[in-house]
């Protein structure tokens, strides 16, 4: 009887250790942490809006799922059709925007949807100075987009069209690190 | 009795998916609203111009209340892309992926394989930082900082009205517009880098990459 109850006590306090154990992730953590296996691409993002704009609806996956060397060759002349027909300012032929660029020349730009950065000073999408040399949080990237899609030449076409009228941020952002503002 | 829970939970999350598709930036709708879905990207220069910044936000348009319980998708990694010759390939990553209330961050590294399938070479430098709640956990690790948590939202635009002039159903912009954004929060992961270990000087080109393991 006595020995009967030693060993259940035995086993109960055992299987109790070793649930305790199973349980503790800490114990093991810098070397139990899986990292292992093969991550598969579902979505990318180079510069702002381009796939929400440009690519037709039943393409976007494919868009978000095509590394950026194959998005030109596969996306480019989609691109060209979709700006022609949303924006006046590139309904004729040798229409060009701002940068100098016609409808084929800006749509291979746009196609290969990567954000070119300097790593050599100012970083802004567009500042009245510098064109494409990175992105800043407070660039107001949509309207600088609106011009080149809709403003023409001179930026004056479709001005109803061409700047969003919402310029900045509703939170200021940070001189440092995160820079980015607490949430709501 | 199972079958009609699991055709009841198919159809909301149907309904939930359109809603989410009319109202995000509609441009992932195989991920759209989960932490693979990436609403935005930024590269900018450092307050110590020898570093460069990268931001990418996941998971558009959330509440304060639905923010609360936001967090990162274990199976996601996000990926920044770096390439330093102008091939449109990759010459390095940067990955991160949360594990346990942390994000860990592999790289600046070369990866093996380039493209649409990816591992975490475990090998690389390895940082890593407690993923913050509202107030911003700062990690500085391998001369990087980091940072992973929820945000203001730092995009703006009258998205709503862009949607109205798309439809046919308003002829132009609104003065002054109305910011879409405003009031709402995404998912953040910073990343703070030295120039020096991204190619040091000239242009990049970069992008970011969501990825999920099968």
């Amino acid at each position: 009887m006595k020995i009967f109850k030693i060993k259940y006590i035995a086993i109960a306090v055992a299987s109790l250790l070793m649930v305790s154990c199973n349980n503790d992730d800490n114990m093991m953590e810098e070397t139990s942490i899986d990292f292992s296996g093969t991550f598969v691409q579902e979505d990318q993002m180079g510069r702002p809006a381009v796939n929400t704009v440009f690519v037709s609806s039943d393409s976007k996956d494919a868009f978000n799922t095509t590394i950026p060397s194959q998005q030109g060759a596969m996306f480019q002349s989609m691109f060209q059709a979709n700006l022609t027909g949303l924006s006046p300012a590139y309904a004729n032929d040798g229409d060009a925007n701002a940068l100098g660029l016609d409808a084929a020349t800006f749509t291979g730009l746009l196609a290969t949807d990567v954000l070119n950065v300097s790593l050599d000073g100012t970083t802004t999408f567009y500042d009245g100075t510098n064109v494409l040399t990175g992105r800043a949080l407070a660039d107001d990237v949509i309207t600088v987009e609106l011009l080149l899609i809709f403003g023409g030449e001179d930026f004056s076409e479709n001005p109803s069209l061409s700047n969003d009228n919402v310029d900045a941020n509703d939170k200021e952002f940070s001189d440092s690190f995160p820079y980015l503002a607490s949430p709501w | 009795m199972k079958k009609t829970k699991i055709l009841a939970a198919t159809v909301f999350a149907a309904i939930i998916g359109l809603i989410t598709i009319a109202a995000d930036h509609i441009d992932a709708p195989a991920v759209s609203g989960t932490s693979a879905d990436i609403t935005d990207f930024y590269a900018f220069q450092g307050e110590d111009t020898n570093n460069l910044v990268f931001v990418a936000n996941v998971q558009g348009l959330l509440s304060p209340d639905a923010t609360t319980a936001a967090s990162f998708s274990e199976n996601v990694m996000v990926e920044f892309n770096i390439d330093t010759n102008d091939d449109k390939v990759e010459d390095l990553v940067i990955q991160a992926i949360p594990r346990d209330g942390k994000m860990y961050f592999f790289g600046p590294y070369a990866p093996t394989t380039t493209g649409l399938n990816s591992m975490i070479n475990e090998l690389a430098t390895k940082s890593e930082v407690a993923i913050s709640s509202s107030s911003a956990i700062v990690a500085n690790q391998n001369g990087m900082k980091f940072f992973a948590g929820p945000r203001d939202d730092p995009f703006f635009m009258d998205f709503a009205q862009y949607g109205e002039i798309i439809g046919g159903n308003a002829s132009g912009f609104n003065s002054p517009g109305s910011d879409t954004f405003a009031g709402t929060n995404v998912m953040s992961i910073v990343v703070e880098v030295p120039k020096s270990e991204i190619g040091g000087s000239g242009t990049i080109n970069t992008w970011v990459e969501a990825k999920s393991k099968q």
